[in-house]
């Protein structure tokens, strides 16, 4: 068991009534989709606001970054570097700086 | 006295306003869900402290929040809207065959018997329900099903679903509408649906009797009279007495007949309202002036309303779900418009006044009338 930090943009702290970073106890291997999955199931809230409900597809202005590399592209089984694993860093979950029409 | 609180969605958020009887003096909440997109925000009918709000963002999708007090605290709900089956594919706006996407809720409408059962109608346009005060839904396919869904088309908001009114008589009989696909009753709540089209005439649609693609804006009704259906179309303001079974144009004198909000008196079922606007490329009153029109004879003669609006160089628009009534006695109305105004009249429409004048761009406006 090895507990990770998560940071997720403003209006998702919001939508799950959390304030900074998030702590995420995991269980197993530190993988972007096992970040996701379990920020899910600790926040079932921000179930389908950061990948699809269905196919899991990270939704288009939803950004991943950790350790000032953009893995946003990398598949859902990629191992997070060592540094996030051992809570140095942050795994970054950010909102695009792109869209909205007003 | 009682006491009205009017509920308003937003581009950038919710806001709640409340006033006494009187409805002289108003407050108006911080914004809820700031920042969000809120196309709704609606509250049952049999338990006026049941709220339902859509909150929507290009960034992070769809969410349904819920308040049990009234709107003073909130919680997520579900918001996992999934179309039933494989969707298949409607149309785009060049014709072509586009695959059926969820993108947000526009209207939630509440039953009117059971607090825990909402409808909530989706761009691309489906119809959604729930019967556990939002904790699951599921959609209605019947509606997406009927033979002419492959050949819907969106209107330029969206192929979007904004329309639900329920028969009080008949709870199962609902009546919805498509932008812009058009209008479609069921008579067993939901399962199965017919398009409600004759005397619909469009002039994108060259097919006089086609069923679907007529840009429905808006359909009002009142609740004694649920035969009497009152449309603002893209263009024409339409009337049926036979629940949708045949349409007559009741456009009458109105400057012009496009528009979008169409609102019927809480006591009066053949006094209706309107708020024309300019035309389809025009999104804006005519000549500068913001008038609303009533029509105490169920259409056709048309009065304007103007005391208290802004009559000079007024350029805002006014949303299809963006206008609403009260149940005190006298009748209020109220808008919202694009420019972040709400407009309320506590004599039926005959004086006017600004009760919020700063507000993001308004998407919707309902009242509740409490004890």
């Amino acid at each position: 068991m090895t507990t990770i930090r998560v940071a997720i943009p403003a209006h998702l702290r919001t939508i799950a009534k959390v304030s900074g970073e998030v702590e995420l106890a995991m269980d197993g291997a530190v993988t972007i989709g096992a970040v996701l999955d379990g920020l899910e199931a600790k926040f079932p809230a921000l179930q389908g606001t950061i990948r699809d409900h269905v196919t899991k597809q990270r939704r288009p202005f939803i950004r991943f970054f950790a350790c000032s590399e953009d893995m946003s592209h990398d598949p859902p089984d990629t191992p997070l570097p060592e540094a996030v694993r051992n809570a140095t860093e942050p795994f970054l979950i950010i909102g695009a700086i792109a869209g909205g029409s007003a | 006295m009682g006491k009205v609180r009017v509920l308003v969605g937003t581009r950038k958020g919710a806001f709640i306003l409340e006033s006494d009887g009187k409805r002289e003096q108003w407050s108006i909440s911080e914004p809820l869900f700031a920042g969000w997109e809120i196309y709704h925000v609606n509250a049952s009918p049999v338990d006026p402290n049941r709220l339902y709000a859509s909150q929507s963002s290009g960034w992070f999708g769809q969410m349904i929040q819920r308040s049990d007090d009234g709107g003073k605290t909130w919680d997520p709900v579900d918001n996992k809207f999934v179309y039933d089956g494989v969707p298949g594919a409607r149309q785009w706006y060049d014709g072509t065959p586009h695959p059926w996407e969820f993108k947000r809720v526009w209207h939630l409408e509440p039953s009117l018997s059971d607090p825990d059962t909402v409808y909530a109608g989706a761009e691309d346009a489906a119809m959604f329900k729930t019967t556990d005060g939002g904790k699951s839904w599921a959609e209605l396919s019947g509606l997406r099903q009927h033979g002419s869904g492959s050949s819907w088309a969106p209107g330029a908001g969206g192929l979007g679903l904004h329309t639900i009114i329920i028969d009080p008589s008949n709870e199962q009989r609902i009546f919805i509408a498509i932008s812009a696909a058009g209008a479609f009753r069921t008579g067993d709540g939901g399962v199965t649906w017919l398009p409600i089209y004759q005397g619909l005439h469009s002039e994108h649609v060259p097919d006089p009797h086609a069923e679907v693609g007529h840009c429905v804006h808006r359909i009002g009704m009142h609740p004694s009279r649920p035969n009497t259906l009152f449309m603002q179309k893209h263009w024409d303001v339409m009337r049926s007495d036979n629940a949708g079974d045949s349409w007559h144009e009741v456009s009458g004198n109105l400057p012009t007949d496009f528009g979008f909000p169409i609102q019927v008196h809480a006591h009066e079922p053949e006094t209706i309202y309107v708020v024309p606007i300019t035309s389809d490329s025009l999104h804006f009153p005519p000549d500068g002036k913001l008038r609303v029109y009533r029509s105490r004879t169920g259409g056709n003669e048309w009065e304007a309303l103007g005391n208290g609006l802004p009559q000079s160089d007024c350029y805002v628009n006014v949303l299809r779900d963006a206008m609403a009534a009260d149940k005190l006695d006298k009748c209020g109305i109220y808008f919202g418009t694009s420019g972040g105004q709400i407009y309320a009249s506590s004599d039926e429409g005959d004086n006017w006044t600004t009760i919020a004048a700063n507000l993001p761009p308004v998407l919707s406006v309902e009242v509740q009338t409490l004890a």
